[in-house]
């Protein structure tokens, strides 16, 4: 299973990338390993509010539906519309063709000690 | 807890790479590589399934279709030897107790082949409505059972079996053996792929497993998992009990009439069938096939089309491998029925525009 370091992980098997203000979110290999073939990824808009905790979309799979949750408050500035026509990037490319979607925050907001290194992540029981 | 049952390839999925859950108590191989592959394999080539949870009764004597003819809803009697057929044994209210097929093997001699999770109460069931000149067996624990689905299916099992296949018909079978090994070959599956269902000795069905993967490899065969057996058989709109048909719908309610056989014999369940059809069937199973994007899935409500009145509710769904569109069955009120009607699927609060339609969703390669 893949952990790329240089990222912060939540217990919810999504990873994020910041730069500067902006944070790129996506889900784990782990997760997208459980999920098995994802078929469509039901996104947040452009412009929502947002607050960390909430359920702001869904990944269903052909087995399962999973929901996606906003690992860190903000608000949403872009989303990845190549996953409406190909919603597998995310199985194929879970860190980077199939990352989810970017949220403008509060640097503030990422000192937090619910994020994990890739390193606590890995540990993690899963 | 009683421990879990395993078949006779448990080894074997486990060591091909098979993640294991456990399937109504028994412990089952439900991914390989990932259902989507495996099922797009099953379309194209060739698959091989573990089945041998399924359960088996052998009847046997004088009275044996007389026995059959009163416990299932098709007609018996019009199978000559050799000749398969799709069934149901109902209770006396017309719900359904299992689904089963039932193989005439000589002048007074049929298998009937049963859902594993149903096994119990089947064999109870048998138990308290069969008597006459007969006897009956459940030889379940005796046999291992494989599916190869797959346009390529034959081209594979001919290499290993003296008896020419192509005298077996689809829903036909033959007793005769496979590498030496004694076994029942039948035409017929649960992915609507041509293909065979193998009836061997416990004992048998490694080395029978082996063979065939062997065998396969010129055309990639693979095994494949209880998830890609599923989403093959929902594009067939094949029913699946506890899903798709079970003690709460009638037969009729269920859109099995086909199977219903009223002329044929006094089947426990028909009197309250005949009533049923009196009155009127009130709901139907039916499936269909989403307009917008998403997946349903068991449980989800169904609509009219304008999304305020529900009508029914899903009994199966998935996203289509081969379509790439969400498809499911579901009961619906009957005048929603018709093919072609719109109607929606309630999924986590948006109600997404569907199409009743009739079987089945995909084109298979028979």
């Amino acid at each position: 299973m893949s952990v790329p370091e240089g990222l912060k992980y939540t217990k919810d098997h999504e990873w994020l990338k910041v730069d500067g203000d902006v944070v790129t979110v996506g889900i784990t290999d782990f997760a997208q390993n459980s999920l098995g073939d994802i078929v469509y990824v039901e996104l947040p808009e452009v412009g929502d509010s947002v607050d960390a905790g909430d359920s702001i979309g869904n990944i269903e799979s052909v087995k399962a539906v999973a929901e996606l949750y906003c690992p860190i408050s903000g608000e949403i500035v872009e989303i990845n519309g190549d996953l409406e026509e190909q919603p597998e990037l995310t199985n194929a490319s879970p860190f980077d063709k199939g990352w989810m979607f970017k949220i403008k925050t509060d640097v503030a907001n990422l000192e937090n000690d619910e994020l994990m290194d890739a390193k606590a992540y890995d540990a993690l029981e899963k | 807890m009683s421990e879990i049952n395993v078949t006779p390839l448990n080894e074997s999925h486990k060591e091909l790479g098979g993640n294991m859950v456990d399937f109504h108590g028994w412990e089952m191989p439900v991914i390989y590589e990932g259902i989507v592959a495996e099922h797009i394999r099953t379309r194209e080539t060739v698959s091989l399934f573990d089945v041998s949870h399924m359960g088996e009764v052998i009847f046997e004597g004088k009275d044996a279709l007389a026995a059959i003819q009163r416990i299932t809803t098709n007609d018996v009697s019009s199978l000559a030897i050799g000749q398969v057929q799709y069934s149901a044994m109902l209770y006396e209210n017309g719900t359904i107790v299992d689904d089963l097929t039932v193989y005439r093997l000589s002048e007074d001699r049929y298998q009937l082949c049963i859902n594993s999770a149903n096994k119990d109460k089947d064999v109870e069931w048998i138990r308290k409505n069969v008597n006459g000149d007969i006897k009956w067996k459940d030889i379940s624990s005796e046999i291992g059972q494989i599916a190869i689905q797959g346009r390529n299916s034959d081209a594979i099992l001919q290499t290993l079996t003296g008896y020419d296949l192509k005298e077996i018909k689809y829903y036909w079978c033959a007793e005769t053996e496979i590498i030496g090994s004694p076994v029942i070959i039948a035409r017929m599956g649960y992915t609507g792929e041509d293909g065979f269902e193998i009836f061997c000795q416990k004992s048998d069905t490694l080395k029978i497993w082996k063979k065939l993967l062997e065998k396969g490899k010129p055309y990639n065969i693979a095994p494949a998992g209880l998830g890609a057996r599923d989403t093959l058989r929902l594009e067939m709109c094949y029913c699946l009990y506890g899903n798709d048909i079970d003690d709460e719908h009638n037969a009729l309610e269920s859109s099995l009439g086909w199977i219903v056989k009223m002329d044929a014999s006094d089947f426990i369940g028909k009197n309250a069938l005949l009533k049923a059809q009196n009155e009127g069937i009130k709901r139907r199973l039916t499936p269909f096939i989403l307009e917008g994007k998403g997946v349903p899935r068991q449980g989800y409500k169904i609509f009219d089309e304008s999304g305020e009145v529900e009508i029914g509710k899903v009994s199966s769904g998935t996203s289509s491998p081969s379509l790439k569109k969400g498809i499911g069955m579901g009961y619906v009120l009957t005048e929603y029925f018709k093919k072609g009607t719109k109607v929606t699927i309630e999924i986590r609060n948006k109600k997404v525009p569907a199409i009743v339609t009739r079987p089945p969703f995909v084109d298979v390669h028979k």
